[in-house]
């Protein structure tokens, strides 16, 4: 018998998958839609402190292997949020967790309390957003940075809180590290690779804010790098994803030692991704035998 | 898929807020209610309805924003960029089609009601507005217009006139296809459910990405941009956000 349950810093999933934060994720009922479509866990938008509109359009393209997007963080603020939270928490019927951002260590806290009240199973704080560089440094570039905010979020709420890092650092596991050290119960990776799209014909950059994030099964390569550097390297449960469209790229990103998987750009691959991802999941742990997630490990 | 480089043929008034562009450009297998994001380099990028693909794409603008109204003052030879057909557009079920539209939302009916005429259905359209000068006037098939204040046409709704033509037992109508304001359509989809005849909306929502990542577009769990924006009547109502609530550029819900 299959098992596809997994436990996350005590967050218990009925399968690895979960909704990546950005993705689909604004408002409650799209949170209760993924989880009704076979995700075992959701993360919301990240929101912060007020609201912001984010960058103007275009903000997001789409092609080949490869999705780009420089939303810029737009959302309602934590107050509207928390409401969103609230309901999904009450409907979704899986763990929600609510990613969180702000411009310094006491926004994320004081965004993380009012998010708290909602009650979600465990708080992912975005420090590693590569869409919002000019309004400030990306804090997961810096293991001081890093540690700060996690440590002071960590004593603001009583939460699990998973910090989110960004692959376009020199060394990925050393901000795992400092994330430990403040006090972090689990990693969250990858974020979207910074990059950019230059129209030929426009003779311009197609975002609007010119650069923007990496993501689609193209980056899965540089995804299971990183998990696998930071499972070296801490002892953290990390929800590990990027590119990650099918049920053999979850077990690949397990093996790199991921604890569970996030699922994101693939819902726009695949019609029921959620449903599709974990049934090929337990093919293959079916064909391999392994019995539960956790067993699934490299040789 | 990416934006793709093309130009104003044509630029039309069609009545004092509305530009019809015509654009160089052909998009095989564009269907009636698919939408395009319209991308001026510099300036920004929107989600509009095609109003007709043959023989090449034609677009039309309300002059109703910053953004749109840089649209609309595009003139012919002026270079943009189109990315799609995006969207689900409207099933062509049933033989005897009503349009019901208002104000600018006349555009992607008139594109269905040609491509229903080809295929061999009877079509009709209704077409509301304010007043006089908001009418979109060209006609692809028998169209009764409508106007608030009787500057021209029939003087009340474009509701009032669909609820004479759903009692009216002769008249057989087995499709309404509506675009306009949202409260609009939940008044001609309430209508139909009444009368017992299927409808189709087209629901606008604030767009972003506009291939169903950004989950922005959102009317409840249902996204504009990928489930939509053609929805049927009867699962519009179902929805507790339609003709109610919509979202701000931050995502914050607004009444409509």
């Amino acid at each position: 018998m299959i098992k596809l349950e997994v436990s996350v810093a005590g967050v218990k999933m009925c399968n690895p998958l979960v909704l990546a934060a950005g993705v689909r994720s604004n408002y409650a009922d799209l949170l209760i839609r993924a989880a009704k479509e076979g995700a075992g866990a959701v993360t919301s938008k990240s929101c912060s402190l007020e609201p912001r509109p984010g960058h103007p359009n275009p903000t997001a393209m789409i092609h080949g292997q490869v999705v780009m997007n420089a939303i810029g963080l737009s959302n309602p603020g934590a107050k509207e949020e928390a409401e969103q939270l609230k309901k999904a928490v009450k409907e979704a019927g899986v763990p929600v967790i609510a990613s969180v951002f702000g411009k310094n260590a006491d926004e994320f806290a004081e965004a993380s309390k009012i998010i708290e009240k909602a009650k979600p199973a465990m708080i992912e704080l975005n420090i590693s957003c590569p869409n919002v560089h000019r309004e400030g440094r990306m804090f997961s570039a810096d293991p001081a940075a890093t540690e700060e905010i996690v440590r002071a979020v960590k004593k603001a709420v009583k939460l699990p809180v998973s910090a989110k890092l960004s692959p376009n650092v020199t060394d990925i596991a050393e901000i795992a590290v400092a994330a430990k050290r403040g006090g972090a119960d689990a990693i969250t990776a990858i974020n979207t690779l910074s990059g950019m799209w230059i129209d030929a014909y426009a003779k311009k950059p197609y975002l609007a804010n010119r650069q923007g994030g990496v993501s689609g099964p193209g980056i899965k390569p540089v995804a299971l790098r990183c998990v696998w550097q930071i499972r070296q390297a801490v002892d953290l449960p990390i929800i590990g994803g990027g590119g990650i469209t099918s049920g053999t790229d979850a077990a690949e990103m397990l093996m790199a030692g991921a604890t569970a998987v996030s699922i994101g750009s693939a819902v726009c691959y695949r019609k029921n991704a959620f449903a599709e991802i974990s049934k090929e999941l337990a093919e293959f742990m079916e064909s391999e035998g392994y019995a539960k997630v956790s067993d699934i490990k490299m040789d | 898929m990416l934006p793709i480089k093309t130009k104003v043929l044509k630029a039309e008034k069609e009545n004092e807020k509305v530009i019809r562009l015509t654009l160089g450009l052909q998009l095989s297998g564009a269907q009636p209610g698919q939408f395009v994001m319209v991308w001026v380099p510099g300036v920004d990028e929107k989600p509009i309805s095609i109003s007709e693909s043959k023989p090449t794409l034609e677009i039309c603008v309300a002059n109703a924003g910053p953004a749109s109204e840089k649209i609309a003052s595009l003139k012919a030879g002026d270079e943009i960029f189109i990315r799609g057909p995006l969207g689900h557009g409207f099933e062509q079920k049933g033989r005897k089609w009503l349009m019901v539209g208002g104000g600018y939302g006349f555009g992607p009916l008139r594109f269905l009601a040609r491509v229903g005429k080809d295929n061999g259905k009877s079509v009709e359209a209704i077409l509301g507005a304010r007043t006089k000068s908001l009418l979109m006037k060209k006609a692809v098939c028998e169209t009764c217009f409508v106007t608030n204040d009787g500057s021209e046409g029939k003087t009340g709704t474009s509701v009032d006139e669909l609820e004479r033509r759903l009692a009216d037992k002769n008249a057989k109508t087995d499709m309404v296809f509506s675009c306009g304001p949202e409260r609009m359509m939940a008044a001609v989809a309430q209508a139909c459910k009444k009368h017992g005849v299927p409808s189709q909306l087209l629901v606008e929502r604030y767009m972003k990405c506009g291939f169903g990542i950004c989950g922005h577009c959102a009317m409840g769990k249902w996204l504009a941009c990928v489930d939509g924006p053609a929805i049927y009547g009867e699962e519009a109502l179902s929805n507790p956000e339609f003709g109610k609530e919509h979202q701000d550029r931050c995502g914050c819900k607004k009444p409509l």
